[in-house]
């Protein structure tokens, strides 16, 4: 099974069991870079697949909590390089595949082949990068399929049926769907039309979808596993863990366990 | 740089660009540009390019934007022989005077002419960027007169240093909203702007005031400035007799310097960038991009970006607010590969000592972003004597006064 392929099996297994995958997000070393590995295990072991953000000087399509944690991390030395490491020393403790969300800079700093080959040894199965759309992805694509790795797409309510269709098809792992016309954290509540265009998102993919953005309390969850596949969370997890609270109880509470 | 590309690819390029065929479909200068954004904002672009094509070239939107650069804007600026520069320097001087357009700079014809589209595309309301405050006012100018609603993204930091302008687009109808993420200046006022754009994609139009960002904004900005080239070509023939040997032009963003240079890419002119050299060569002390940054995408353009080995994107310092910035546009980017145009920096100091010359000798208070161009061609006067120099003068230093009357006063010489 290549990589991708774990991600949408991990997400799969989840939803046969009668509820919805939980992708809890963090920023990578936040607050405290010498609890990251801590944290990670903490939200591996609710999570069925793990993001984490890389931390990005512009965070251009992330609200006031992740730009913060983002921010934060930075300032204390967190990079791609420092997050390897860590992964690496933790090889095989971690209980949930992880893909890295990444603004697309860092990974071009990096090298895409390089960072392909140590995203699939450090347990990364594949990248969401917000500011890569489909058309100028050839060749980070190319570089992370060469090792069995995802490239994730984001669909928006925003986005043509013509050009659904192509990004379902192209994603892989899951596909991301973003729940609301904005950036993350936000606190509106979900949108009520949001069934409609769930179930086609799903409807145009092999793989299953995960929802994201603006899912914050148990409700958010169960509304968006009756049509997607997964439930993504990520400000209101980042909030949890700037309070110094265990990540843990919350999740579990999300999942409504 | 020059060592991106093999010398007959770079000429190949280069001919594209002097040519007038650049960007190509996807955005692109060469290498550089392209389209880099959030997927919400994909079929937002996708609708501004279809609007850019069928719009900007069309003889009916042309004559509108004309007849408000004559009416409105008060084109076109003048170009000034600058008598006592050109002895104290001994060269032959003159100078596009952008500082008369409308509102004091040349971001007034990027303004206008966008706000004339935002119209025509159904636009329910407006938002920019600004750094220095002038692309502010012009929007917010450029929105009273087409009947726009305007809300201005202004980092805190500049909000300070340009306090006169935040006050003019207040007065001019339009809201200033304070960015205090991020460098709290352009920069960060930019990816505000752009996460104000996503909540809102089919009712918004996001009027971006220099040459950067994702494709069609380069072009579409090189396009509605390259006025100012046209014109000052046309006037150097007429007024002076001949074109200019070299052209300087300050470079932040680059709306200003592609505006110019653009229309003059074709002749034997030598052409000259001048970034912010700040206080000194080390990381975070300019916003001289081209001269010590990398390839990198920020904001939306595959660019030259000050950025470290992680590809974080450094802070800038500059004393002028409308150079600080981490990016430049893209096109700029290819034209120094090409080796086309030399992009070099001047400090602060010596870009307030130029300043205070044009003042003292021509009577013109100049921005402190246009001091950058003069300071530059002073020193290459001296060392090339007896050429003729043309220096774009992007804008006037009224709204400058805040950092300059911090300054000691200065006993002219």
């Amino acid at each position: 099974m290549s990589a991708h392929e774990r991600l949408s099996a991990a997400i799969s297994a989840a939803k046969e069991s009668g509820r919805p995958a939980l992708v809890p997000f963090i920023t990578a070393g936040y607050p405290e870079p010498k609890d990251f590995i801590a944290t990670l295990k903490d939200v591996a072991s609710v999570g069925d697949v793990v993001e984490l953000g890389i931390p990005f000087s512009d965070p251009m399509a992330d609200g006031m909590t992740i730009q913060r944690s983002s921010f934060i991390a930075l300032q204390k030395g967190v990079s791609l390089k420092w997050i390897f490491d860590q992964l690496d020393s933790a090889k095989g403790e971690i209980d949930a595949p992880l893909v890295m969300m990444s603004y697309l800079n860092p990974l071009l700093a990096f090298g895409y082949d390089a960072l392909a080959e140590r995203a699939l040894a450090a347990g990364v199965c594949g990248f969401i990068v917000p500011d890569l759309p489909f058309e100028e992805s050839d060749d980070i694509r190319a570089a992370l399929e060469a090792k069995g790795l995802g490239l994730i797409q984001l669909v928006t309510p925003a986005t043509p049926e013509a050009r659904l269709r192509t990004l379902c098809e192209a994603s892989r792992g899951f596909v991301y769907a973003v729940t609301i016309t904005g950036i993350t954290g936000g606190d509106a509540g979900l949108p009520a039309d949001l069934t409609n265009y769930l179930d086609k998102v799903a409807s145009f993919s092999d793989i299953p979808v995960c929802a994201g953005f603006g899912i914050r309390v148990p409700e958010d969850v169960a509304a968006v596993g009756k049509h997607a596949a997964g439930a993504i969370v990520g400000s209101a997890l980042v909030e949890v863990l700037e309070r110094s609270e265990d990540p843990k109880p919350f999740l579990k509470a999300l999942l409504g366990s | 740089m020059s060592t991106l590309f093999a010398a007959d690819e770079a000429e190949l390029l280069l001919d594209a660009a002097i040519k007038g065929n650049m960007p190509d479909d996807r955005g692109r200068f060469g290498p550089f540009g392209g389209r880099y954004v959030p997927e919400t904002l994909v079929p937002a672009f996708d609708r501004l390019e279809a609007g850019v094509k069928e719009h900007l070239h069309d003889p009916a939107f042309q004559a509108e934007f004309q007849k408000e650069l004559r009416e409105w804007v008060g084109r076109p600026t003048a170009l000034t022989f600058a008598p006592q520069l050109s002895k104290a320097w001994g060269a032959e001087v003159w100078i596009k005077r952008e500082d008369l357009a409308h509102t004091g700079a040349h971001k007034i014809n990027n303004a206008i002419g966008q706000a004339l589209l935002a119209k025509r595309l159904g636009a329910k309301r407006v938002i920019a960027e600004t750094g220095a405050g002038q692309h502010g006012v012009a929007s917010a100018a450029a929105c009273a007169r087409v009947g726009l609603s305007c809300s201005v993204y202004m980092g805190a930091v500049d909000m300070e240093r340009q306090a006169p302008n935040v006050d003019r687009i207040r007065r001019l109808g339009a809201e200033v909203v304070a960015v205090e993420t991020g460098d709290k200046t352009l920069r960060a006022a930019i990816d505000e702007a752009m996460r104000e754009w996503v909540t809102d994609p089919d009712g918004i139009y996001y009027l971006l005031g220099s040459a950067v960002g994702a494709h069609p904004y380069p072009y579409l900005v090189r396009e509605l400035q390259s006025v100012i080239g046209q014109e000052a070509r046309q006037q150097m023939l007429d007024q002076a007799g001949g074109l200019p040997d070299v052209a300087f032009a300050c470079v932040g963003g680059g709306s200003n310097a592609i505006g110019l240079f653009h229309p003059l890419l074709g002749d034997d002119i030598e052409l000259i960038g001048v970034e912010a050299g700040g206080t000194g060569d080390g990381l975070g002390q300019n916003a001289a991009t081209l001269a010590t940054g990398t390839p990198g995408v920020l904001q939306g353009s595959y660019t030259i970006i000050l950025q470290d080995d992680d590809g974080q994107v450094q802070e800038t310092h500059s004393i002028s607010a409308g150079l600080d910035y981490s990016g430049v546009g893209p096109e700029h980017a290819l034209l120094q590969a090409t080796g086309r145009v030399k992009y070099i920096s001047a400090r602060d100091d010596e870009a307030l000592e130029a300043l205070e010359e044009l003042c003292a000798t021509e009577g013109i208070l100049t921005a402190l972003e246009t001091a950058h161009a003069y300071a530059a061609a002073r020193d290459y006067a001296k060392q090339n004597p007896g050429k003729r120099i043309l220096i774009g003068n992007s804008g006037r230093g009224d709204k400058d006064m805040p950092t300059l009357t911090k300054l000691p006063a200065r006993i002219r010489s």
